[in-house]
């Protein structure tokens, strides 16, 4: 048996897989990846399916050991700063833990949220259908909880890594956007024409509450057009929801199933994980794309996902661009900006 | 209720849509048992029919939320497909049920039961009888595991909520807010009033089917003391509880 041990989390690290379907109707959240391109790059760099559960983080991802064999490891998301023992691993590629070395995932200057991939998988009791941990419910992951200092997750059998470690193009991931692509509705005939103007021309920073339940988001003032009160329905990831206090609230992964303010528009899926990147601070924009043009978008996405395999490499194969962005990365620090 | 939206009632249902993979599908704006009838009644049709490229559904008080594969469907072609459907030959209804629902009131059980019985100067014997007297039809299951909103709790018993919501009530609470009542399956915030609390396990993933309660099913109440309390309840907790239902939902008006 091989565990992956948890030394000590980042701040609200989680396990995560494509989410719960299709229990939606029974008051289940769906949770999932905040980021699922992140999640399926991960995957593959360790030799995963692309919706294998892995170790979400948040900010910095903290600190591991491997114990009973070595494990193939990835992280993905951003360019997070990786390092075995204190040598630095490359982002966007795999790597092996032996037992007795220190794994350590610092933050990235490029992304909030990255993921831990390990190969093989965790060997953990799905919860309907999932690993996926929904904290609020205490559903999935390791005891429905964040992961905790001396957290043991057991790998599947038959983990041993499979061939030299891989690594990944981020250009195989698609580009992050600050301006998110939304469908109007569905209650978008609850705010008047100058209420809605405002929504799509609008800069909205993101606040500190923000999490993976949603976005509060501030700038200009939404107006109803009655009420901010409507009868309790389902909600959809990405759904845009303004309360009485004039200001969107983008719903994610954790959001809960039903709820009652009126919902001016909603983020297509594609454009969910650069929201979900965003930190404090950073601001978006909405444009409105009609529901045809958002199924194309969300066709051509898929299709770019479905292709992300093809830009794998074997690491360490003399890319000369990687191993100085690399340099960059880990040894100056605050000048990667350029070199990204 | 019938009649409070009757006009939207009889019209086409509106199609909404909600992202790139998702439309909702609204019979009304009200909550009426002959609208959330219809929710159901086209949320049975679409699982007979098995339309590919449907994903799941969510039947709310009144619209019927349709997440969507978009590489298999559009919306257009989804409201297309949805339009097309009547509704289940028997408007969904056979898989309601009846269930009586032992609770303990008041004391440490239901802590806001003296509250509402001062809110509106009766006594709190007098707000356990009526709520007792109530026949409950669940609309919908959301915000949390299993939580069941019931319409059907008498007008007399209609009362604001809190102001200030507690953090954490236990799983089991029966509660009422405004004028809906509740069955809670897990520990919740919640800003409704505590009436009292049932050893009934609406949701537990230790069973093959670990949701209780449907949309459409019928509830009515039963007093249980505080002692049958602690011994179902203890029951319940090593799973050897669990209440059958009395049998089909019926006919029942609303």
């Amino acid at each position: 048996m091989a565990d992956l041990i948890v030394v000590q989390p980042g701040p609200q690290v989680t396990i995560q897989d494509l989410g719960r379907v299709g229990w939606q109707r029974f008051g289940i959240a769906a949770a999932g990846a905040l980021d699922p391109p992140s999640l399926r790059a991960a995957n593959l760099l360790a030799g995963n399916p692309p919706g294998t559960a892995a170790v979400e983080f948040t900010l910095a991802g903290g600190e591991y050991e491997a114990e009973g064999a070595t494990l193939r490891l990835a992280v993905a998301g951003g360019d997070f700063q990786v390092t075995v023992d204190g040598e630095p691993v490359p982002p966007w590629t795999g790597f092996d833990l032996e037992p007795g070395r220190r794994l350590r995932i610092g933050a990235a200057p490029d992304a909030l949220r990255g993921y831990l991939a390990a190969g093989g998988g965790f060997a953990l009791p799905p919860r309907l259908g999932s690993l996926s941990t929904h904290v609020r419910s205490g559903l999935g992951g390791l005891d429905g909880g964040v992961l905790r200092p001396g957290d043991r997750l057991p790998l599947a059998a038959g983990a041993a890594p499979a061939g030299p470690p891989m690594t990944l193009d981020p250009q195989a991931l698609p580009p992050r956007r600050e301006i998110l692509r939304v469908v109007l509705g569905p209650q978008d005939d609850h705010f008047t024409a100058a209420g809605i103007e405002t929504f799509l021309t609008g800069a909205y920073a993101v606040t500190a509450d923000a999490d993976r339940m949603g976005y509060r988001l501030n700038g200009p003032e939404i107006e109803h057009a009655g009420g901010f009160n409507i009868i309790s329905d389902g909600i959809a990831a990405g759904s845009i929801q303004v309360p009485g206090t004039r200001q969107p609230i983008v719903l994610l992964a954790d959001r809960q199933p039903t709820g009652g303010y009126p919902k001016i528009a909603t983020v297509i899926t594609p454009d969910l994980p650069s929201l979900a990147q965003a930190r404090p601070g950073n601001t978006v924009r909405f444009q409105a794309v009609d529901p045809a043009e958002a199924v194309a978008v969300r066709r051509n996405w898929e299709a770019m996902l479905g292709r992300m395999g093809e830009w794998l490499a074997p690491a360490g194969a003399g890319r000369e661009l990687d191993s100085e962005r690399l340099l960059g990365i880990n040894l100056v620090g605050g000048v990667v900006d350029g070199l990204a | 209720m019938a009649g409070i939206e009757s006009g939207a009632a009889g019209d086409q249902p509106r199609f909404l849509p909600a992202g790139d993979a998702a439309l909702i599908v609204e019979f009304g704006a009200a909550i009426d048992a002959d609208i959330n009838g219809r929710v159901l009644a086209l949320d049975a049709a679409l699982a007979d029919a098995a339309l590919p490229g449907v994903v799941e559904t969510v039947p709310t008080y009144r619209s019927l939320l349709v997440q969507f594969d978009p590489a298999v469907l559009t919306h257009a072609e989804l409201a297309e497909a949805l339009a097309a459907l009547g509704p289940a030959p028997d408007g969904g209804k056979a898989a309601a049920r009846r269930w009586t629902v032992p609770v303990a009131y008041g004391g440490k059980h239901g802590i806001d039961l003296e509250d509402v019985a001062r809110h509106h100067g009766i006594s709190a014997e007098e707000v356990v009888r009526i709520h007792l007297s109530g026949d409950y039809r669940v609309y919908m299951i959301g915000f949390a595991p299993g939580f069941a909103y019931l319409g059907g709790l008498p007008e007399a018993l209609h009362t604001p909520r809190r102001h200030d919501p507690r953090m954490r009530v236990p799983a089991g609470t029966i509660s009422i807010g405004g004028m809906q009542a509740a069955v809670c399956s897990t520990p919740i915030p919640s800003g409704w009033h505590l009436l009292g609390r049932t050893p009934v396990r609406g949701f537990d993933l230790r069973r093959p089917d670990p949701f209780l309660f449907r949309p459409g099913d019928r509830i009515r109440f039963v007093r249980i003391d505080a002692e049958e309390f602690e011994r179902l309840d203890a029951l319940a907790e090593s799973g050897g509880y669990l209440p059958e239902p009395d049998g089909p939902a019926g006919g029942g008006e609303d």
